[in-house]
């Protein structure tokens, strides 16, 4: 299981987990929820260069589709080939296997708290 | 998100303990999803699914002109249909748009129970007393007194027929036909039974008493257990009535929508003696290379949405989704979409711009899913 409170997130409601110089990012529960069950993903090629708060990718469930965007400035390093390949893993295990995107970042913006993302879902 | 002018269903703390999210329909909360809405679409094609549809509005019309008043009210001619027989009708403009698509049930020779969608709930009542001068008929909104629970899938009759406390029913389960309804009992409350729904598969709709609502749900859910059954959503309703090529009021039908566009010129009996509301404007139709309404498949994974444009291969703009989902039971996009006539007539390759990607599509007969009929 993920620590969910070791998590950094953004108002998008991703979650990224900072390893040294990657970031992984995925969509939050809350959110997989609100999308319903995930048919469809565009995820970013590895190599990409991406800048933070741009849409990078798409998640679609049957009713809906979702933006995903780069929490971060830098490179893509992977994609998530097993969602890509069975998109439901974001539902059922969103901070796990269902991640996204894994970004070598240059540099981290201001990102909330397990407690602040609490508190902005809470509303 | 929430506010005091939401309504909720007598049903609502079932859903809540039930683990539903919910979304805004018509003023409504209504149970989106029980988690997965996949599962809950495939439960229906292949068991069965019961889902809460009481913000429906109900609309009693009753007295000696009562056949003869909707047939002046509505497209159809109500007056053919036998006591107990049900029939989906349109309730138009003068202008031939659709002010609402219905289901009318015959309850008695004087007597009929017409079904309308929630949002047009105060347009159709105040329509149908408008058009009720000179009828000898009275109208009343029945819709806070009726919760409606259906029952959609393969096993619904099993279903229904396990059911503790549904009694007294005056045409058996087993022969009631497809499109016709029976009185019936729940725990000595007055049931009506209607075998219609809303997914393409064979269904039962059940019209209850909303303070005996809760204990019904809980009847069937509990025959239910033994056949698969599951609670259902509004999303897996959703995409179930779209592989079934049904159209949604403000989606595939509205005010500036004729019925010939839809695809429901049938709906409208222009044999029926005597004038309609809608009548002339009917008979004279749409403009000229008005649009029309098609079923589109595409491959991938990547649907159509309602507002997407359909274009030419040189970027026209010759037509607009309505409705579009994966398919979970077909496994590729479909969609419906209003497109130029001059288009389809010429088989020209038609594209749709999926948020700036063109993606080809094909043109297919409408339902994109029939169930086998037995």
């Amino acid at each position: 299981m993920t620590d969910q409170t070791a998590l950094k997130y953004t108002a998008e409601h991703e979650w990224i987990l900072i390893d040294g110089e990657t970031a992984t990012v995925g969509i939050t529960a809350y959110a997989a929820d609100k999308l319903g069950d995930v048919v469809y993903v565009d995820l970013p090629a590895a190599g990409s260069v991406v800048s933070g708060g741009t849409v990078v990718g798409e998640i679609e469930s049957t009713k809906s589709v979702g933006e995903l965007f780069a929490p971060v400035d830098g490179t893509i390093l992977e994609a998530n080939a097993e969602v890509d390949a069975d998109p439901s893993l974001v539902n059922s295990d969103p901070f796990g296997a269902g991640w996204l995107i894994k970004v070598n970042y240059t540099e981290l913006p201001t990102l909330l708290s397990f407690d602040e993302y609490s508190a902005l879902i809470a509303e | 998100m929430t506010d005091q002018t939401d309504r909720y269903s007598p049903l609502h703390q079932i859903h809540v303990d039930g683990g539903a999210s919910f979304t805004d329909f018509a003023g409504w909360q209504m149970p989106v999803s029980y988690g997965s809405d996949l599962a809950e679409h495939h439960a229906v094609r292949t068991t069965a699914g019961i889902f809460d549809i009481s913000h429906m509005a109900e609309i009693l019309v009753d007295g000696p002109d009562s056949a003869a008043f909707l047939d002046f009210a509505l497209a159809g001619r109500l007056s053919a249909i036998g006591i107990g027989q049900a029939k989906y009708s349109l309730l138009l403009s003068d202008g031939g748009g659709i002010v609402d698509d219905l289901v009318v049930y015959r309850l008695a020779d004087d007597a009929f129970f017409v079904v309308a969608n929630a949002g047009n709930r105060f347009a159709v009542g105040a329509a149908l007393v408008e058009r009720a001068g000179g009828f000898d008929v009275t109208v009343a909104d029945v819709s806070d007194e009726y919760s409606l629970i259906a029952v959609q899938g393969p096993n619904s009759r099993e279903i229904a027929k396990a059911t503790a406390g549904i009694d007294e029913v005056g045409v058996s389960l087993d022969e009631l036909k497809y499109y016709w309804s029976t009185d019936a009992t729940f725990n000595g409350q007055p049931l009506l039974v209607g075998r219609t729904g809303y997914t393409g598969e064979d269904g039962f709709e059940f019209y209850i008493q909303t303070d005996a609502a809760a204990d019904l749900w809980a009847a069937l859910s509990a025959a239910g257990e033994a056949f698969g059954l599951v609670p259902a959503g509004l999303a897996s309703r959703d995409t179930l009535r779209l592989e079934a090529g049904m159209p949604l009021y403000g989606h595939e039908l509205g005010l500036e929508t004729f019925p010939v566009q839809a695809g429901l010129g049938r709906v409208v009996n222009l044999k029926k003696e005597g004038d309609f509301v809608g009548r002339a404007a009917v008979e004279t139709g749409p403009a000229d290379g008005a649009r029309v309404l098609v079923g589109l498949t595409t491959e991938g994974r990547r649907a159509g949405r309602a507002g997407y444009a359909v274009v030419l291969d040189d970027g026209s703009v010759v037509g607009e989704i309505t409705s579009g989902a994966l398919s979970p039971t077909l496994g590729h996009p479909i969609a419906m979409a209003y497109v130029d006539p001059a288009v389809l007539e010429t088989g020209t390759p038609l594209f749709i711009d999926v948020r700036g990607t063109r993606i080809a599509a094909s043109v297919t007969n409408l339902p994109f899913y029939k169930r086998d009929s037995k």
